[in-house]
């Protein structure tokens, strides 16, 4: 019954149904939580906040802190600036953030409002107390995605923050994209295992996965510092993992603090973590250990054990532009074919980077940005797949077309593997081959006819 | 734990039962600046709108609104599910500049040809109220053309509070109401407002109703269907259950088509019960209330015994409770004593001054009683009175928890139902599985014995 799908494909320039986005602010909150100590604001209708934090919550199943303008009809005439200074008086007045991160919305960019000049202001007249601080990004929803409003919070943590002092730090600055706490952890774990000493921001491990203590803390341990941030600028270099996510934060730190950056793909599957821990290794002037060495030789195992059940495999994915780009290559790498693959955000460079990935080896790949989950159905009833990978949002076509499914991307709200196992580096790799294994054997199982039922794989 | 202050502004929002003071402020828009837990006007008509399964849900605005409010709710249907889709008019800078009008046109003229809904609803979002899109117009236009009501919901996120919300959907269905066909409806016949069916909870009650020997014409806001909402001014008594989104309409009903309402609640045993009763006495019919009494005798026995080895279990137990309609809270503070417990917190996102009157009259004293909270004052409140047990809503889950406090969902994402005899059971039981759960002895506050 939820199968209100036609196989029929009409064009539609007008509709957008069952959308695998959604709104610049909600990127730009989660951004936000990785800044230790921070509030993000909302500047707009107590809705929006309201949506935001509760849809994080679904994902995260964690407490996710942020404060709302709280626009009414007055302000939507007269502008919304008296309602940002009433609100930063009263979140630095009780409750004491080291900094507070504004976001606009649909509502507030259209009628105007120009943070920096209300914010200014709010300083001149006290309302902000000494040595704290106020960044803002403007993100309105009619524009880009969610992703965007990431990228977009993450420039202005670079804007606002960094600073060049002209001594140079023997770090590496790396900006993880838009990924989950347990992928950033893993970026930190494999940057440890190098030796390498590392900036990364934003940073939500340890904030949105954190520990059950008895306690309820506004700000988690977790999150990189504002000091942190600040030293970006004396970095040796940025390693931007993700063009739509991450390769702006990198560029505007390359122009003002003179940077050097290397852009980077997400590190999913065994080529793209082998860049990343080569470049790391590159910059940070490190070897790569033994441990680490290990680690790929067991995902290479891995993959060796396994490659003749994903061999030839139609695949169909979708998601967030930079995580389908990188998920891809691990498919490619264990020789499945992406046949279909949509993002929902816009961006000329996703088509490009997927048709160099597949006009190869899949010739008649269907690639599309700016999809959705609708059309994604459609192209899946004209020309089944063996597996679909997308997040939770695809369990409605898993069950139409009875298809082995991974959740895989944001948001996961039925499921909880996101939280430990991260999908980067060659553990990441591993956790994936693990789950699209399962999924197809598991169908397998239950559906062949008992002569083909096997025990043993 | 250190104090953890109050907003001053906050102040008026929060007193105590069985002490003086003035009467709870409420109704207004939060704080500026305050982590608010409420939403905003479209939240408040979409909730009420989504479960009528066969119309068509457009949302007129940027992708967010729509993407939020995709299938979060688990308001079942018996039949069509076209309202778990998402469908909306995603606007692009360019509809901000130009407008959006010939985009919602476009879509609505595709999707009705595709889809054949009965009826279509259009929710306007904060943007639509600044770029001053003409949606009842478009609206018009569509209707003529396909034949079918296409209705505007004036839900624009800014314009006030989630109860405003709740307003601009009753007006909406309101339209289709007096549209439809009467003969044939029993003199005993009534209507459910404000029971949105999640986890099923429409069907238990409406079938209590149906063994009493009443017709139940429309369920509005759960399982709900066009065609019985069009002709629904010909049941003879409107029972509202969500007071807080449904009274509008009630009284509406009442105003021009003469049928009167009674607030009711299917939470509890007594509460279900006096629904049962109440409607019975209503229609004056000693045969009705006859069959009331062997349903409530027969359901209650059924259940008793095993909600009573609950209770023994969670005797004394403390709970606080944070959700969005104050008849909601009242039931529950009603349900929690039917287990033995007792309410140590109450707040609402949406009760007004009479409803917090109530609360101070009906709650122990020393209960904090809070018009919309916010989670530093909700985790405050919960340490200081030491509650074993948080009921509230997806936001609330996860600092219960971090308080090593058991949870339950009282609001949509919750997957028992809680209405009705067997709904007090499942009720008990969640209660019983989260209290009572051996997870909280790892949380350092419990163990090794210390309070």
């Amino acid at each position: 019954m939820l199968n209100g799908t036609t196989a029929e494909i009409v064009e539609r320039k007008a509709l957008r149904i069952n959308p695998a986005k959604t709104c610049q602010p909600i990127g730009a909150m989660y951004a936000a939580l990785g800044i230790h100590g921070c509030m993000p604001h909302s500047h707009g209708s107590q809705g929006c906040c309201s949506y935001h934090r509760s849809h994080l919550t679904r994902h995260f199943k964690e407490p996710v802190m942020a404060t709302t303008s709280s626009f009414t009809e007055g302000a939507s005439v007269f502008g919304g600036m008296a309602n940002l200074t009433q609100a930063l008086r009263n979140i630095f007045s009780i409750y004491s953030p080291e900094i507070v991160a504004v976001h606009t919305t649909c509502l507030s960019e259209v009628i105007g409002d120009d943070i920096p000049t209300i914010v200014r202001k709010a300083q001149e007249e006290g309302s902000i107390p000494e040595g704290k601080i106020v960044i803002h990004a403007n993100t309105p929803s009619f524009v880009g995605s969610h992703v965007y409003g990431f990228s977009n919070m993450v420039m202005a943590m670079v804007n606002y923050l960094s600073e060049k002092t002209g001594t140079t730090r023997n770090q590496v600055n790396i900006i993880p994209g838009f990924v989950e706490p347990a992928d950033m952890r893993e970026i930190k774990r494999l940057a440890a295992a190098l030796g390498a000493d590392i900036v990364m921001f934003p940073d939500t491990s340890n904030v949105l996965d954190g520990p059950l203590t008895g306690q309820y803390k506004m700000y988690p341990e977790g999150g990189a510092t504002v000091a942190q941030i600040r030293s970006a600028g004396d970095s040796i270099a940025t390693i931007a993992l993700g063009h739509f996510a991450a390769h702006v934060g990198a560029a505007t730190l390359e122009s003002k603090c003179n940077v050097p950056a290397a852009f980077l793909e997400l590190p999913i599957g065994i080529g793209a973590t082998d860049r990343f821990i080569d470049t790391l290794r590159n910059y940070a002037g490190v070897q790569v250990p033994a441990a680490v060495e290990l680690e790929r030789g067991r995902l290479v195992d891995l993959m060796s054990d396994l490659h003749q059940y994903f061999h030839g495999r139609r695949v169909a994915v979708s998601g967030d532009p930079d995580q389908v780009i990188a998920l891809t290559q691990l498919l490619l790498e264990l020789e499945m074919k992406p046949v279909y693959a949509i993002t929902g955000s816009p961006g000329n460079q996703f088509e490009k980077r997927m048709h160099e990935l597949l006009d190869g080896p899949v010739p008649n790949a269907r690639i599309k940005q700016t999809a959705d989950l609708f059309e994604l159905h459609q192209w899946i009833k004209r020309e089944p797949v063996d597996l679909l990978i997308a997040n939770t949002y695809g369990k409605h076509i898993a069950r139409v077309e009875n298809l082995p499914f991974v959740r895989f991307g944001f948001p996961i709200l039925d499921r909880t593997s996101h939280r430990f196992n991260p999908t980067v580096g060659y553990v990441g790799a591993m956790n994936l081959i693990n789950q699209m294994l399962n999924a197809l054997l598991d169908k397998k199982d239950r559906e062949c006819a008992e002569e083909w039922f096997e025990l043993v794989q | 734990m250190p104090s953890i202050d109050i907003l001053p502004a906050r102040a008026a929002s929060i007193t105590q039962a069985g002490q003086p003071g003035a009467a709870v402020r409420c109704g207004q828009t939060s704080v500026a600046g305050s982590v608010s837990q409420r939403a905003c006007v479209f939240c408040g008509a979409r909730v009420v709108l989504y479960p009528i399964a066969d119309a068509l849900h457009l949302v007129h605005g940027p992708i967010g609104c729509a993407a939020y409010t995709w299938d979060i709710r688990g308001a079942q249907s018996s039949g069509p599910q076209l309202h778990r889709n998402s469908f909306s008019t995603d606007l692009q800078e360019l509809d901000v500049i130009y407008g959006g009008e010939g985009k919602l046109e476009r879509a609505l003229t595709v999707l009705i040809a595709r889809h054949q809904p009965k009826a279509a609803f259009v929710y306007s979002t904060c943007i639509v109220g600044v770029i001053g899109d003409d949606v009842g117009a478009v609206c018009k236009r569509v209707a003529a053309a396909t034949g079918i009501p296409v209705l505007s919901v004036a839900s624009e996120g800014f314009k006030g509070t989630k109860k405003d919300g709740y307003r601009a959907a009753c007006e909406a269905v309101y339209t289709l109401i007096g549209t439809g066909d009467t003969t044939g409806i029993s003199p005993l016949s009534i209507n459910l407002l404000g029971d949105f069916n999640i986890a099923g909870e429409t069907w238990i009650v409406r079938d209590y109703f149906q063994r009493m020997g009443v017709e139940v014409v429309a369920t509005i806001t759960g399982d709900g269907r066009v065609d019985d909402i069009r002709r629904c001014h010909g049941a003879k008594l409107n029972l509202v259950q969500c007071a807080g989104s449904m009274t509008h309409l009630a009284r509406k009903l009442r105003d021009e088509h003469g049928i009167p309402f009674l607030k009711v609640s299917f939470f509890g045993l007594e509460d279900m019960s006096a629904a049962l009763y109440d409607t019975a006495r209503h229609f004056g019919d000693p045969a009705l209330m006859e069959r009331a009494k062997a349903i409530v005798r027969d359901e209650v026995e059924r259940v008793y015994p095993e909600l009573r080895r609950y209770k023994e279990q969670l005797l004394g137990k403390k709970a606080a409770i944070y959700v969005g309609g104050a008849f909601k809270a009242f039931s529950l503070v009603r349900a929690l004593r039917t287990l033995g417990m007792t309410t140590a917190i109450v707040g609402t996102q949406t009760g007004d001054k009479d409803d917090y009157a109530q609360l101070r009259e009906m709650c122990d004293a020393g209960t904090v009683i809070v018009d919309d909270s916010n989670p530093l004052e909700l985790a405050k409140f919960c340490l200081e009175k030491d509650v074993d047990l948080f009921i509230g809503g997806v936001k609330e889950r996860p600092i219960a928890y971090k308080l090593g406090i058991g949870f339950c969902d009282h609001n949509h994402e919750r997957k028992e139902a809680l209405a009705g005899y067997v709904g007090m059971l499942n009720f008990a039981r969640e209660v019983y599985a989260s209290c009572c759960s051996p997870v909280w002895q790892y949380m350092p506050r419990r163990a090794g014995g210390a309070a």
